[in-house]
């Protein structure tokens, strides 16, 4: 059986066998994004639930596990509506330009040693160009909807997105500044040592910024002014229904799997065991795997997304702004200074 | 055959496309994003020139962010689309003979007189470890870096001047300050009063 599995594989033109694992490799990393942010709505429900003392949802399958293929269901069997003197192509590829960038972020996010599917050198600013794109699904969807609220979320979240690019870009500058490379899995390597070689330490004010930016690109409390439901509805995704309201959902929760799995590459050591190099956790955990801790990392900031989103109300209009200019801007420049004094100074243990 | 001629094809008549129909399309907001697709295919066939650093910077800077504000300034602005229009005969003999001044200037400077493959050479295909951000910093920074600064200065400048330009300050309209309001404390708004409880009559 495998053998004859293997000549027909053989068979394959070679450029067509390269396509065809690539393709598979594609499945093997966006399968588990899809259910993962199935299940994070889940998730989010429950936590939220917990914190205000509540059970949250219980009721579809054990433990209300199936809620979220119930909530897909539901989602797929739904109308969409085109609102009249709507712009219908802009209307509904605005969806897909909102959800393509999320997913294409993917290809260079390594999940262990040698995981990734473009091990490219650029990567930090590969990841960086292609989530700035995101914005164009937010503000295509809020101009062609052809409805004021609409509209009006479109232009807070495009103002918040500029805004809050530029210091998540300098925070890169940063993390490529400590690391010596662009490349992701290189900056993992980088951080080696022990939980303190990793760049939460020397890098602590960018890894808070970075965060916290990374909470604003996704407008996500306390940073949903786009959707500010209490001042505008639902903002830019007030007119759609079904289908395409879920792939505005589906890119959000994405971006943010995206946003926590890069700080945890970036500033918490990747899939670096947290207890590399400390004498007898070292060798008790060796068994573990990379992807297991780079997991786990990833869930625990996703967990402070769904915390700050029960703890924190949401910002007024112009202290955000203040926040993306005024504060974050100014200490990302000064700790760029600091971490040049400190490369130039090959300051121990991190830059040496 | 390899790959690459195919691909080449393929975004640079995208990009031609996207380019004309900038200039031809009637909707601004689909010019705007038909600018954003020339960009997009322009990074891509920079790419293939093993450009990736300047591929990645153009995506960055002029898609995520000029192109953006671009956008967000087309949108609230309802522009006049009848108005925009009139005229067209008036301008056409003006506007048709800098258009061929133009074109004619490109075909003698940008010709296969100056750049063409016996003058600038067959592009080097790159080992895999070549890293062209690395070398375009080195050339930045050391044969390159007085103009460099010089340019950095110049749009420092530019920014200052911009605000300057554009900020006024009604005396008369009120202002909220954000850095008082943050650090207001307990102890300013609330004065807790401790009394002796009354007893009842």
């Amino acid at each position: 059986m495998i053998e004859l599995l293997l000549s027909i594989w053989n068979l394959v033109p070679e450029a067509l066998q390269t396509l065809l694992i690539i393709i598979l490799k594609i499945v093997v990393i966006a399968v588990p994004i899809m259910l993962s942010v199935a299940y994070i709505t889940l998730a989010e429900r429950k936590v939220i639930g917990f914190i205000q003392v509540r059970i949250g949802p219980n009721r579809v399958g054990p433990r209300g596990l199936l809620q979220p293929i119930a909530d897909g269901l539901k989602l797929m069997m739904k109308e969409v509506i085109i609102p009249t003197n709507a712009n219908r192509f802009l209307f509904v590829i605005a969806p897909l330009l909102a959800l393509a960038p999320a997913l294409a972020c993917w290809a260079v996010i390594p999940f262990a040693d040698g995981w990734v599917l473009a091990d490219i050198d650029a990567g930090l600013l590969y990841v960086l160009a292609l989530s700035s794109l995101g914005v164009y699904g937010l503000i295509i969807a809020g101009w062609a909807s052809n409805s004021k609220y609409a509209f009006l979320g479109s232009i807070r979240s495009a103002a918040q997105m500029v805004s809050y690019e530029i210091a998540m870009g300098f925070a890169l500058v940063g993390v490529l500044m400590a690391a010596g490379s662009m490349n992701l899995s290189a900056i993992v390597e980088s951080q080696s040592g022990s939980f303190l070689h990793w760049f939460w330490l020397p890098l602590f004010p960018l890894f808070l910024v970075y965060f916290i930016a990374g909470l604003a690109e996704t407008n996500r409390a306390p940073f949903d002014v786009a959707e500010g439901e209490s001042e505008i509805v639902a903002g830019f995704h007030v007119e759609y229904s079904g289908m395409a309201f879920a792939l505005f959902f589906l890119a959000e929760y994405a971006n943010m799997i995206l946003i926590s799995i890069l700080t945890a590459i970036m500033f918490m050591g990747g899939w670096l065991s947290p207890f590399q190099g400390i004498p007898l956790l070292e060798d008790l955990f060796a068994f573990v795997p990379g992807i297991v801790w780079i997991l786990a990392k990833t869930s625990f900031l996703l967990f402070l997304f769904l915390w700050f989103r029960a703890t924190f109300p949401r910002y007024r209009y112009d202290q955000v702004m203040r926040l993306g200019w005024k504060v974050f801007i100014p200490i990302t420049i000064v700790w760029i200074l600091v971490i040049g004094v400190g490369v130039m100074a090959e300051l121990g243990p991190w830059f040496d | 055959m390899s790959i690459e001629p195919i691909l080449f094809y393929i975004f640079s008549t995208i990009l031609v496309l996207a380019s004309v129909a900038v200039v031809t399309v009637r909707n601004p907001v689909y010019a705007a994003l038909c600018l954003v697709l020339a960009f997009f295919t322009c990074a891509a066939v920079w790419l293939l020139l093993e450009a990736e650093f300047l591929a990645l910077v153009l995506i960055l800077v002029y898609v995520g962010a000029v192109m953006v504000l671009f956008l967000f300034v087309i949108m609230m602005l309802d522009i006049n689309l009848v108005r925009s229009k009139e005229g067209f005969i008036k301008y056409l003999p003006a506007g048709g003979f800098v258009a061929i001044l133009i074109l004619i200037e490109m075909c003698v400077v940008l010709g296969p007189e100056n750049f063409g493959i016996e003058i600038t050479g067959e592009p080097l295909k790159h080992a895999a470890d070549y890293s062209n951000t690395k070398e375009l910093g080195v050339t930045l920074y050391t044969q390159y870096a007085y103009p460099f600064e010089i340019a950095g200065a110049l749009l420092l400048l530019a920014i200052v001047a911009a605000i300057t330009l554009t900020m006024r300050r009604r005396p008369d309209s009120k202002y909220q300050d954000p850095a008082e309001q943050v650090s207001v404390r307990r102890d300013d708004r609330v004065r807790i009063v401790k009394m002796a409880a009354e007893k009842k009559q």
